[in-house]
């Protein structure tokens, strides 16, 4: 959890879209998982925009028809009802269109944007937990929420005006090209000044738009920092300096909000009037060029036509660019390497055959064995619990050495402590264990295999963890339990509350094992959710554990009472231990006294109260004190 | 909760922006007027001009002998559609900016209010909407809000203008053919009302749904060392995939409904083109009562109507949406802070505290102190012993009134702690908590929390009391390392000492550690003790502890069972009468 700032300034200060086009094509891609919707949906919004051309060309002959002199009234109107019923016609069939499209593009998005969460979601299970580490589960949040949701309105919206008007843009060039070439020299002058004014209103607007993302996180961080910390605020009556500065982020957020909506805002003002102007150049140049009357006129329908889907595209436009900008953080996180899993060594379940050697097998035998194969061979080592350091160096940040020369040894089924301050590194030696991190230089094994060597969800099976800060899932008491093992029965989990001492407190609950557990279980105290955590462990039962300051949120009564449980649950197993609290470290096979990274002390209790250093400070502190 | 309350604690979030806010509807005003005249001028050139019709739109306006010259009737005409496009354009952009600045404006005042207003809450009133809906209701919501308000400026008067106008037009050309706009109007009215109303249900879902795919990814984050830890990534997968392949169906269905809101628009419109023009024709041909030229512009203010009306539509839906912001930012505006100041200046004369018949229950929960009767002379020592969640932080909370008692009363000077005003009272009192916070910052500027004024020498003594200075000089940058949100980068025994030294920097009457030095180890828990007794003597401190080790050289020790107090005495007569705390000693005592 060291130095994650800089990174997160790092990453702010270049928010700005890099390389939108592309950002663009790539989320487009996506409409692949529903290619044969997008088709039909296409077909429609050809017919669609075909039809509203058609309609609105229609309403030519149907005024000539009216305009028409020298026949009777009555076959007027027989050919203008015949018209009249072809453009209804036209209509009924662009209306069922339109609906149709709608309806099949909408369910692209909502399948799209349920494949982009799967993906996102997916991809972060697999990141290493350093990621985590780095960045704050804020930021996290907000890819499913903030950019998901721009994405979304992007989705639902804008693609499909876009695509109408594309394919209508299409057609209204071909149609003026067919129509006059030379006249269409003046839209191309057209095309050239909208691309020109939307590229520079484009490049300022999301300038500041990411000024405003950033203004806006910075708000937000604070909201929830002095949320987070309003007791220290009013134990230290700071409400008022915590205003000021408050008033000064959000006076930030708001001139960078501003400044990006203006931009905005005036989009579709400059594009709408910018045709209209053009309108009348055109007009007034194919009337002095002394053009054909009628060309004209047509020609000037399709300019109009030609400015509408204009000011609908930049209708659109705010939502594109913050989709675009969303799209790239969701697929920077979707990019970001994958914690590397290269061990081949795994864990499958064993049977002893009667000549002592090992098999392979799918029954419950509850025994486990590494399965190592090599080009010589399948070879079966049983599973212990051997945990070995050779020389183990580390460090999260470069210059900032953690550990330092680290060489122990955990023989199966003994219990190893470790002690020392705050900050010493005791649980970054469990972080490597599980490979949570890698170490930089030596060697740590595993039953006498590299734990490099192994995979990483097999090592970590094998590992069983109690943390000092616990965090339960929601669900039921009981599934919260069983997520040590999915397979366990009830009854097992039950067991394992029970080793753990969490049966009678569990059983005083409203309902039992089946009580509803609410975020992170807040309905719980901290030394309860202790408890399941402990259960939770047991149930899983791996050949080693650790225990960082497992029982440190407990009181020492409570502490007492499970003692029985917690012997139950390490006996048979190789042990980690990490504590304040001596007395849980007292009938440890071997206690390891760390400072600065570097083994200072080893021994068992009485080894070390001979030697009279550090731990014998500690230790006789804490006689005198009680 | 109502919408008056709502208006009348929103209206004065305005302020500061009342003239970009009347400003932009007024220019918007005349933007649209430029906006609907544009057309005529089109229909003019093309009409007057290209087709040399006898009667065309703004024919008024113009001479005979002007519109007799073709090319120079073109060309003013076509000029004056410059200008008015220029200034259409021009009252566009500076409406564009107005509105701009009008709602980002008015979102930032109301950001402030809420803000401001929060900070005025009392625990139990953030406990009633838990910190992450209040942050919610400060960001998103805000945003909502501050959108809407945006779309009500600009969008309230454009389509109404639009239509009035477009109305008036069309009643001029032909009264009852304008009547087809009064059966429109209720049919599209109706369609989207329906829409909306079975729409918002759906949409409730579909957020609910939403929550919950949010709170799979929150739960994930915050426990992925035990994801990890259990190998339970492809559990956590298939919760998530289900959660969000049940997102999608809500999120189907409840979009699929407002699927129908651009295709009924076009089929009013149309329906109305086509009426028009049948009955319309009808009289073109048979009664003669109507000009085609007429016709045609009908026609077109036939789709401005729909269109301004489906724009209203729009903004009354969005609005409609939004309601459920405004709901929830009314509702944090309308609570009453329960816990405010006395109104006496009196000053906390010294470090005494009695608890007088005290008893408290959380918010809807079963009594977690009940009848509480303890006293404390002030520069005492007093420790207080108790199994987990057994009341005594809510005790001590009670002093500085984080929490107000529900029976009985708490005294800190000979006074109830009502009488002070909250300033002068928590001034007095410094408290350090287990869980304690830093903020984002340099080690100074967070200990200077405790003391704004301190010097840097006073800064020194309090983290050498804490015994935090070796560690800090440790840090290459000493004082001035930056402690990153919520103080990430020191370690948790590290923090605890910061906070003491933040506590001690106040210079309290009455020091209250609650469980302060749980990550400290023993000896350096020792040492902080002997500091403070020794440096602090008038002080009177409060010290909540699971160690005996911390607590038994106190004057008084207090142990708590099950909200009540058990028994107080010192360390030897607590041994000899308290069964409890004989019990968590020799728990303890093993040790040494």
């Amino acid at each position: 959890m060291r130095g994650p700032q800089g990174a997160i300034a790092a990453k702010m200060g270049d928010q700005k879209s890099k390389n939108p086009l592309k950002t663009f094509i790539r989320l487009l891609s996506y409409y692949k998982e529903c290619r044969w919707q997008l088709i039909i949906a296409l077909i429609f919004i050809l017919i669609y925009s075909a039809g509203v051309l058609a309609a609105s060309f229609l309403l030519k002959p149907l005024v000539e028809v009216l305009k028409q002199t020298g026949i009777t009234p009555d076959e007027k109107y027989a050919k203008y009802i015949a018209l009249l019923i072809a453009m209804a016609a036209i209509y009924a069939l662009s209306f069922v269109a339109n609906y149709t499209l709608n309806r099949l593009m909408l369910g692209c998005s909502v399948k799209i944007l349920c494949k982009l969460r799967i993906e996102m979601f997916n991809h972060m299970q697999s990141l290493p937990l350093s990621y985590f580490d780095k960045h704050p589960h804020g930021e996290l949040m907000s890819y499913y929420t903030n950019d998901i949701d721009a994405i979304r309105e992007m989705l639902h919206r804008s693609i499909t005006q876009l695509i109408i008007s594309v394919v209508s843009f299409v057609g209204i060039i071909i149609f003026m090209l067919v129509l006059s070439p030379s006249l269409f020299l003046i839209v191309l002058v057209m095309g050239v000044a909208v691309y020109f004014i939307a590229k520079i209103i484009g490049i300022r607007s999301s300038k500041n738009y990411a000024l405003q993302q950033k203004a806006l996180s910075k708000v937000n961080g604070y909201i929830e920092e002095m949320m987070a910390g309003q007791n220290i605020v009013k134990a230290f009556n700071h409400e008022e300096q915590v205003r000021e500065k408050f008033d000064e982020m959000n006076e930030d957020l708001q001139t960078a909000a501003t400044r990006a909506n203006i931009y905005t805002n005036v989009m579709g003002p400059i594009m709408n009037n910018l045709s209209h102007i053009f309108y009348a150049i055109t007009t007034t140049v194919g009337v002095i060029a002394a053009m054909n009357g009628a060309v004209l006129i047509a020609f000037l329908q399709y300019i109009r036509q030609f400015a509408e889907r204009i000011s609908q595209i930049s209708e659109q436009y705010n939502f594109i660019l913050m989709a675009l900008a969303g799209a790239e953080r969701v697929f920077e996180l979707i990019d970001e390497a994958p914690e590397v899993d290269d061990g081949t060594v795994t864990l499958v379940r064993a049977k002893y055959a009667a000549d002592g050697s090992i098999l392979e097998t799918e029954e419950n035998t509850e025994k486990w064995a590494w399965k190592n194969v090599t080009p010589l061979g399948v070879e079966y080592i049983p599973l212990k619990g051997d945990v070995r350091f050779f020389n183990v160096n580390f460090s999260y940040v470069p210059d900032k050495q953690v550990l330092n020369d680290i060489s122990l040894y955990a023989k199966e089924g003994q219990k190893i402590a470790f002690v020392g301050s705050t900050g010493a590194g005791k649980t970054t030696i469990t972080n490597l264990i599980n490979r949570f991190y890698d170490v930089e230089e030596g060697v740590i094994t595993y039953d006498g295999i590299d734990i490099k060597k192994i995979k990483k969800s097999d090592l970590r099976r094998s590992l069983g963890m109690v943390l000092q800060e616990t965090h339960l899932f929601s669900g039921t008491v009981m599934d919260n339990i069983r997520y040590g093992r999915l397979d366990a029965t009830d009854e097992e989990c039950v067991a394992a509350a029970k080793i753990a001492n969490a049966d009678y407190f569990i059983s005083h609950l409203p309902e039992g094992y089946n009580t509803q557990l609410i975020a992170d279980g807040s309905n719980l105290s901290q030394g309860q959710r202790q408890l399941i955590s402990i259960a939770r462990a047991a149930v899983s039962d791996p050949p080693v554990l650790i225990l960082d300051e497992a029982t440190s949120s407990i009181d020492t009564r409570t502490e007492k009472l499970i003692e029985k449980g917690m012997d139950g649950l390490m006996e048979g197993r190789t042990v980690f231990v990490i504590a304040h609290r001596l007395s849980t470290v007292r009938n440890s096979n071997a206690i390891m006294v760390l400072e600065g990274g570097r083994i200072i002390e080893r021994g068992d209790h009485e080894d070390l109260l001979r030697q009279k250093g550090k731990y014998y400070s500690l230790y006789t502190g804490m006689t005198e004190l009680t | 909760m109502s919408k008056n309350t709502t208006f009348k604690n929103l209206a004065p979030c305005v302020k500061g922006y009342i003239m970009p806010s009347v400003l932009t509807p007024i220019l918007i005003i005349f933007e649209v007027l430029l906006e609907v005249f544009i057309p005529l001028l089109m229909a003019a050139i093309v009409d007057g001009g290209l087709y040399g019709e006898e009667d065309f739109m703004l024919k008024q306006f113009f001479s005979a002998e002007l519109i007799a010259n073709k090319p120079r009737f073109i060309l003013t005409v076509g000029m004056i559609m410059v200008c008015a496009a220029l200034f259409s354009l021009m009252f566009g952009v500076i409406a564009g900016r107005t509105a701009a600045i009008a709602s980002m404006g008015f979102g930032s005042n109301l950001r402030k209010k809420l803000f401001y207003k929060v900070q005025d809450f009392s625990f139990a009133n953030v406990d009633k909407y838990s910190t992450p809906s209040l942050v919610t209701r400060l960001t998103t919501d805000v945003s909502n809000v501050q959108n809407t308000y945006q779309m009500l400026i600009r969008g309230f008067v454009r389509s109404p203008i639009m239509m009035i106008f477009a109305a008036v037009m069309a009643l001029k050309i032909n009264v009852q053919l304008s009547l087809i706009f009064i059966f429109a109007i209720p049919v599209l009215g109706f369609a989207l009302f329906v829409m909306i109303s079975l729409g918002r249900k759906r949409f409730s879902v579909m957020l609910t749904k939403y929550d919950k795919l949010n709170a799979s990814v929150q739960e994930d984050l915050v426990a992925v060392r035990e994801v990890k830890t259990y190998v339970r990534e492809d559990y956590e997968k298939e919760k998530f995939d289900a959660a969000a392949e049940d997102l999608k169906k809500a999120q189907f269905r409840a979009e699929k409904v407002f699927v129908w809101s651009n295709p009924i628009q076009l089929l009013v419109m149309w329906t109305c083109t086509i009426i028009l023009l049948f009955m319309g024709g009808n009289r073109v041909i048979f009664q003669e009562n109507l000009g085609t030229g007429e016709l045609v512009s009908l026609l077109t203010y036939s789709t401005q109507i729909v269109n301004s009306l489906a724009m209203m539509s729009f903004i009354f839906a969005a609005w409609s949406r939004s309601r459920a912001s405004f709901g929830r930012i009314n509702e944090v505006l309308c609570e009453t802070p329960d816990i405010v100041g006395g109104e006496s200046d009196a000053k906390v004369e010294n470090g005494s505290i009695e608890f007088k018949n005290v008893s408290f229950a959380y918010r809807n929960a079963e009594r977690t102190l009940n009848d509480i009767n303890l006293k404390i002379n002030s520069g005492e020592t007093v420790g207080i012993v108790a199994g987990t969640g057994e009341g005594k932080s809510t005790l001590v909370q009670l002093i500085p009134r984080f929490y107000d008692c529900t029976e009985g009363e708490v005294l800190v000077g000979g006074r109830n702690v009502k009488d002070y005003s909250l300033y002068e009272l928590r001034e007095s009192v410094s408290m350090v908590m287990q869980k304690n916070v830093l903020f984002s910052g340099s080690i100074y500027e967070n200990l200077k929390w405790g003391d704004p004024d301190a010097t840097n020498e006073e800064i020194e003594r309090a983290c050498k009391l804490s015994c935090a200075h070796d560690f800090i000089m440790s840090f290459p940058k000493g004082y001035e390392t930056d402690l990153g949100q919520g103080g990430v980068n020191v370690s948790g025994g590290q923090k605890q000492r910061l906070c003491i030294a933040r506590a001690l920097l106040k210079n309290p009457k009455i020091l209250i550690l609650d469980d302060s030095t749980s990550a400290v180890d023993t000896a350096t828990d020792a040492k902080i003790r002997k500091a403070l007794r020794e440096y602090l003597p008038g002080t009177t401190k409060i010290i909540i502890s699971q160690r005996i080790s911390s607590v038994y050289d106190c004057d008084k020790i207090v142990v708590m069972d099950k909200g009540e107090i058990s028994a107080v005495g010192n360390h030897q007569e607590l041994m000899r009468s308290s069964e409890i705390y004989r019990e968590v000693c020799e728990s303890q005592a093993k040790e040494g």
